[in-house]
């Protein structure tokens, strides 16, 4: 066993950061590897939000696009065009917030695994684990909302943004996703079984309609106009418009950037003081 | 395998029950323990797991933990393995100390679960590939273990299927096929044979018989009397979460009343005409059937077959009973055990 010695040294510095890193990415690996071979959870996360863009496009679009007054932007008032400008914001969110879904229960999953078990006693980075779900969750969550973005512009999505528009809407995006993610890891991690994992994020699908992104909120009833203001997906989905659509975007960007950071930095702190904990035994 | 190695145990304050510090130097060959714990305690919650343990494994050789379910076995190789931390107790795995660098003891040994800790989406040869990189080998030196490990374990041909499809035996290698891919001088096995078919249990006892002539270190545990007499040098009994007793298989045997032998009658009469002509150790009316000490040896079965056939009486059957594990509890915890 001449290469024990090699493993050795190797290992001499293994609690080093560039050692978590070259974890992370061998646990990216393993996960992409998973997604890749059964793709039934991927398919599931990203069919959904697909439903609804076509679904509120089609059969909603021509009454709700009526009834937008002068929301959008001159060239897109009224009719079935001007609503899957306005909709095409929160599909994208919607896509962000289903994958997040899809990684609670893939989370909750890999913990039954007796592999977690066996990582737990190898000189393996502890947060590799968790990094790797995370940076696997964003890969599969972009190439989920390039996927909606393409349908959306299919069926009428017109976005004029330049640029730097665009790279801000995708960051905006990117901020979204590990926000989302690192909240569903906790979520996944937390859940006692992986049908739990499933329905807990339900309320991030839920919540883009209880906002702005598919009726203005000033058509809404006080109560919920209320709450609908003060949510943190309607910045995010005013945000997305502006940078796509050319609306008035405001101190939305802001606010995006502080609720974004705000829950992922506490969801990732939760997330490993979940992992961290002693395991229950088996 | 060229080992240079200096194993400092620190120990800051030697009071009673502290470990033995150990010096192991290249070319000298002393007794050096891979293993050690004293006073090992756990509790979950109210209920007391393991209620103080000592336990010593000296490099090279192969202790066996015997105890029926619920003594703690699995807990104890937890503890050890870094996987839970004790409430009290020393440990020394390869002379480090878990307590304060866990990752150290981690990067010395191997554990392989009682439950399968294979991941079952990837291949037989991901999986190793997987365990290869984790311990940073070249991709070169990785490859080249993960199909050395592969043949060994006669998985080769299965090597590019989904873990998941594996029989229970195959993914048992697997399991402790990913555990050697690190190369680790102590390694933990846990119930490695329960659940196997006779066949695949005999190939486990001979892969881990080959571990140890290379020199690992093993600590296992088993539920099987025959496991411990097959493969320990030593054997520490496990009862309620403390040791009952500790030594060679032969010491261990040496304390455990020897077989019987049960012989089964058609009628009271029989029985009782047999009773008066032997000694027997137990009687009973209802079942008729007599219970006599002896080994089972073919002179004493024959001997005993004579007697009776010179008292004329007609014996329905006769059974042979060797000790098992339910005898040395009997023997060492006076309770009945599993």
């Amino acid at each position: 066993m001449s290469t024990m010695t090699m493993a050795d040294n190797a290992f001499d510095t293994a609690d080093s950061r560039s050692h978590a890193l070259v974890h992370a990415r061998i646990m990216l690996r393993r996960n992409l590897r998973h997604m890749q071979r059964y793709p039934s959870l991927t398919l599931m996360v990203t069919l959904m939000p697909l439903v609804f863009l076509l679904l509120f496009v089609y059969i909603f679009g021509g009454t709700l696009g009526s009834g937008l007054g002068g929301v959008m932007p001159a060239g897109l008032h009224g009719g079935r065009s001007a609503y899957a400008n306005y909709v095409a914001p929160a599909i994208i969110v919607m896509a962000v917030a289903a994958a997040a879904q899809g990684t609670a229960i893939a989370v909750a999953q890999d913990m039954t695994e007796g592999i977690i078990a066996r990582f737990r006693t190898m000189a393996v980075a502890r947060s590799s684990v968790l990094t790797g779900h995370v940076a696997g969750a964003t890969i599969q969550t972009m190439a989920g909302v390039v996927v909606v973005t393409a349908v959306a512009i299919a069926v009428g999505f017109r976005p004029h943004a330049n640029v730097a528009e665009w790279l801000a809407a995708v960051g905006v995006v990117l901020l979204l996703t590990f926000a989302v993610t690192w909240l569903c890891v906790g979520l996944g991690l937390s859940a006692k079984s992986v049908e739990t994992a499933s329905n807990s994020p339900m309320f991030l699908i839920l919540l883009p309609f209880l906002g702005s992104g598919f009726v203005p909120t000033n058509s809404l009833p006080v109560g919920i106009r209320w709450f609908a203001e003060y949510q943190p997906f309607t910045p995010v989905n005013e945000t997305l418009r502006g940078l796509l659509t050319g609306t008035k975007i405001g101190d939305n960007l802001i606010i995006t950037i502080a609720w974004c950071v705000g829950t992922a930095v506490l969801s990732y702190v939760w997330s490993r003081r979940l992992y961290e904990r002693e395991p229950k035994p088996r | 395998m060229e080992l240079t190695q200096h194993v400092e145990v620190r120990d800051p304050a030697p009071e009673r029950g502290s470990v033995t510090t150990v010096t192991a130097t290249t070319g000298t060959t002393t007794a050096v323990a891979a293993i050690s714990a004293r006073g090992l305690r756990k509790s979950f919650g109210e209920k007391t797991v393991l209620d103080g343990i000592d336990l010593t494994v000296p490099q090279g050789t192969i202790l066996a933990l015997l105890g029926p379910n619920g003594a703690g076995k699995t807990t104890a190789v937890h503890l050890l393995t870094t996987y839970l931390r004790p409430d009290a107790g020393e440990i020394r795995i390869a002379g480090q100390d878990p307590a304060k660098n866990p990752q150290a003891v981690r990067r010395a040994i191997g554990v392989t679960g009682q439950f399968s800790a294979v991941d079952g989406y990837l291949t037989g040869r991901e999986n190793l590939m997987l365990m290869a990189d984790l311990h940073l080998l070249p991709k070169k030196v990785g490859r080249r273990r993960a199909e050395e490990l592969l043949e060994r374990f006669e998985l080769a041909e299965a090597g590019d299927k989904p873990a998941l499809t594996y029989s229970g035996g195959m993914k048992r290698k697997l399991d402790l096929a990913m555990t050697l891919v690190g190369g680790p001088k102590v390694i933990f096995l846990d119930e490695p044979t329960t659940g196997l078919d006779p066949r695949s249990r005999r190939t486990m006892w001979d892969i881990i018989r080959g571990l140890v002539a290379e020199g690992t270190t093993i600590l296992l545990t088993t539920q099987y009397l025959d496991e411990a007499d097959q493969l320990a040098h030593r054997v520490a009994v496990l009862d309620g979460g403390r040791i009952v007793a500790e030594g060679t298989p032969a010491e261990l045997k040496a304390r455990i009343p020897g077989g019987h032998i049960e012989l089964a009658f058609a009628d009271r009469a029989e029985l009782a005409a047999a009773a008066t002509v032997l000694s027997p150790a137990g009687r009973d009316d209802d079942a008729l059937t007599l219970q006599l000490a002896g080994d089972g040896s073919v002179s004493t079965l024959r001997a005993l077959l004579k007697r009776l056939d010179d008292a004329n009486v007609d014996v329905e059957s006769l059974t042979v009973h060797t000790p098992d594990l339910d005898d040395v509890f009997f023997a060492l915890t006076g309770t009945k055990g599993a």
